[in-house]
């Protein structure tokens, strides 16, 4: 897929990946073996019928396409971005072993692409089943609830979205950066969400404004989902971690996508722009961060992580795009201490690390090198070590059954403990990926949908 | 959207609002705070509650103007609308203490007025000590007076009201003279920080309400994070109240000074485009 050039784009918060247009999308499909038992489904997390709407592009059939999508993928402009499709339905492609498998993610963002570019009355828009008189509320607008709330809204339910930030979105809206995911793809699956009759309140906390037991005894919703997320930044627990400029990845995307602090002052709220930055940790949020701190002018950014490119988490399209546009890796590094003058951050200390036997996760467990300390020369740094699942609404809920660590528990359709209430996404299963909390959200909403139907 | 259904001005640049919030007006607790954005491009501000009213479904808060943000909100009008609002966030404070001294320091006063009526509810001995530079600077006096406190000490720095000199004066004396159960200090950092230490000297246990930076006030960034006994806590959800004798008043300070050089400049901007002469 064309992308924007490696040194141009690293100071700019325009989308790196420019997408396929009309010949580069037919090019890509015509590839297609149209299998007789296409493999690539059953390694989507929601089955997309990914044979059938490539086969639309072939035939010319744009719109058929995106209807095939939306059948199974409410947000695909998103998902066609957002995506580990390396690990998903790429990786299960017949063409795969071969070479290269098709680029089902980047043809899922063309058809999603080409119908947001409609206005709104001519987008694809699923049929509404005729009002069942039961309504749902949603807690959290992130994919997992904008996905149940889609489905829901679908299946003739009245759907209210509550949200606590003062925008819809989730992670793709404070989290994802614009670079890798541009707000107005989310703002406009957002719209068509309206358009289908589901209703955004946003500006309100549950668990505050309102508890989960006020939401069905005096708002009278008949359901609830939870899709919450696990948006409680963890720490290091070391010390300086306090100086400032010491970000958590949340705060510091949360300031430069949510609040476009990169946009500072036309835009109020202010970010650290440090010139030498350190990122801690091996996953999508540190890349993220290391690429947006090179937008904000920063001269050098470094990726520090423990174990070694290999183990990282992260896509590897992402550690590609940060390794071509400037970021340093330093692999095998824990930080120990974060250094200070004045209040701010001058460096950090990390030891050298090596490989030892596997771990439970069956990575290769890092062991520190006894006396391998050295500084990192930094004045900003961003902890991108891993959430936690936020405890305000929980604290408020006391029947609702957790797990140690404080993740809802749910069953396989995210029914909880409490009747009537089900939950999905990060907030079930730990942060994870965009798809699979949209999966959870539909899950439930099937669910949910045969319990209100029960009549009773 | 969040219309503004009362505005006062108390001194020179310290304005009372009022505006429209059923929702959290009903749930709004002495203590709790709000997160508000005056418009679409504005930054995420915390304002504690300085009263509400569930019945007519509004809450209000105090501010003093101190960068764009407060600047441009001295500029809306009964009849303008908030762009956003969300509350209330924290944890209310703890009442039912017995004899306690509630410290009030500058704009501090707007939360020690909700924090003292709710204890004085609560049936507790309340002596308010409300301090500030100079008379002109003090607010809410006659509000104070009408609850029903044990005493109200006014103390300015320059004696133009009141006893001459700090908070911690009076707050000492109480200590000396064994009348407290416990104290609570809200205002600047420095202040709360000085009555702590006054009131440890005597072991009488102490509540400050802190003011850290915040961003989404629900526990998402970690931008209000504090150290409390050595702990990190965020200010947002596990406070604003702590324990005075245990927090770390001078990496407080600090922190909060972070992006001063930001604010002035976006203020100096803002105020290039407008005629006030705040
Ligand atoms: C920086 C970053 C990059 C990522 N990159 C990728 C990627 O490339 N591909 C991928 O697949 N996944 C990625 N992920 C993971 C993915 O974004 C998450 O797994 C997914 O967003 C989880 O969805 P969710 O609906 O469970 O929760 P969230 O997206 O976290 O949404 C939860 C929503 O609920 C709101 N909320 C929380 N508490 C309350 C309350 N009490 N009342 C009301 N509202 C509340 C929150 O404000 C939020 O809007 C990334 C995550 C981050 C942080
Ligand atoms: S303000 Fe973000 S966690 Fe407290």
């Amino acid at each position: 897929m064309p992308e924007l050039d490696a040194h141009e784009r690293a100071r700019s918060f325009d989308e790196v990946a420019v997408g396929y247009d009309a010949d580069m999308a037919l090019a890509e499909a015509m590839r297609c073996l149209q299998c007789a038992n296409p493999t690539c489904i059953a390694g989507c997390p929601v089955n997309i019928d990914i044979k059938s709407f490539i086969g639309r592009i072939i035939d010319g059939d744009t719109k058929g396409g995106v209807e095939v999508l939306k059948a199974r993928n409410a947000l695909p402009s998103v998902c066609g971005r957002v995506c580990p499709q390396e690990s998903q339905c790429e990786a299960a492609c017949v063409l795969a072993k071969k070479g290269e498998p098709i680029a089902i993610g980047r043809l899922e963002r063309y058809l999603g692409d080409s119908d947001l570019s409609c206005d709104i009355d001519s987008r694809c828009k699923p049929d509404v089943a005729a009002p069942s008189g039961k309504r749902v509320a949603v807690v959290g607008s992130g994919p997992s609830g904008l996905a149940c709330a889609g489905e829901l809204s679908r299946l003739g339910h009245a759907v209210t979205v509550f949200e606590s930030l003062h925008e819809p979105g989730g992670v793709l809206v404070y989290g994802i950066p614009e670079f890798r995911l541009p707000k107005q793809v989310v703002a406009s699956e957002v719209d068509m969400l309206r358009e289908m009759g589901v209703e955004i309140v946003t500006d309100t906390v549950i668990g505050a404004t309102y508890t989960l037991a006020d939401l069905r005894e005096e708002l009278g919703f008949d359901a609830v989902f939870i899709g919450n997320g696990a948006g409680l930044p963890t720490f290091m627990n070391i010390p300086g971690e306090n100086l400032n400029g010491v970000y958590s990845a949340n705060e510091f995307l949360t300031r430069v996508n949510l609040m476009k602090a990169y946009d500072f002052p036309h835009h109020d709220t202010p970010v650290w722009r440090g010139r030498k930055v350190a990122v801690v940790g091996g996953g999508n949020v540190a890349m993220d961060s290391a690429r947006t701190a090179l937008r904000l002018g920063a001269d050098e950014v470094f990726l520090v992580y423990r174990r070694t490119e290999d183990e990282m988490p992260a896509r590897r399209e992402e550690t590609h795009h940060a390794r071509e546009e400037g970021v340093q890796f330093k692999m095998l590094c824990s930080p120990s201490q974060i250094v200070g003058h004045e209040g701010f951050v001058t460096g950090m200390t990390a030891t050298r690390m090596e490989l030892g036997e596997p771990d439970v996760s069956g990575r290769r467990a890092p062991v520190c090198v006894l006396d391998s300390d050295f500084v990192i020369d930094c004045d900003t740094v961003i902890m991108a070590v891993g959430t936690r699942a936020n405890p305000l609404l929980s604290a408020t809920t006391p029947d609702l059954g957790l797990t140690a660590r404080g993740y809802i528990v749910a069953d396989e359709d995210g029914a909880t403990s409490i009747s009537g209430v089900w939950a999905g996404g990060d907030i079930v299963t730990g942060a994870a990926t965009v798809i699979l909390a949209m999966g959870a959200g539909k899950r439930a909403a099937a669910a949910m949908d045969r319990w209100l139907r029960v009549p009773g | 959207m969040f219309r503004i259904i009362h505005k006062r001005q108390l001194s020179d640049a310290v304005f009372e609002m009022g505006v429209e919030a059923p929702a959290v007006a009903r749930k709004a607790r002495a203590g709790q705070f709000l997160i508000l954005r005056v418009d679409e491009t504005g930054e995420r501000i915390p304002l504690t509650f300085s009263d509400w009213s569930a019945q007519e479904g509004w809450v209000r808060f105090i501010f003093m103007r101190v960068g764009a943000t407060t600047h441009k909100l001295t500029h809306l009008e009964v009849g303008d609308e908030l762009a956003d609002l969300v509350g209330p966030l924290g944890r209310p404070t703890e009442v039912g203490s017995g004899r306690v001294a509630v410290v009030g320091g500058g704009v501090g006063a707007a939360v020690a007025y909700p924090v003292a009526r709710a204890m004085c509810a609560a049936g507790d001995d309340v002596t308010v000590i409300l301090g500030a530079r100079n008379s002109e600077l003090l607010i809410l006096e006659d509000e104070f007076r009408a609850l029903p406190l044990k005493e109200l000490i006014v103390c300015t720095d320059d004696g133009s009201a009141g006893r001459k000199g700090l908070v911690t004066a009076p707050l000492k004396e109480l200590c000396e003279a064994g009348a407290l159960d416990h104290a609570m200090a809200i205002g600047p950092a420095i202040m709360m920080k000085f009555c702590a230490a006054t009131t440890r000297e005597f072991a009488v246990p102490t509540t400050v309400s802190l003011n850290p930076i915040m961003v989404d006030g629900t526990g998402m960034c970690g931008a209000c994070r504090v150290s409390v006994g050595g702990e990190t806590k965020f200010g947002c959800v596990d406070g604003p109240d702590f324990d005075g004798h245990a927090v770390d008043f001078e990496e407080l300070m600090s922190r909060q000074r972070v992006y001063v050089d930001d604010e002035r400049s976006a203020d100096a901007e803002y105020s290039k485009g407008c005629s006030c002469h705040l």
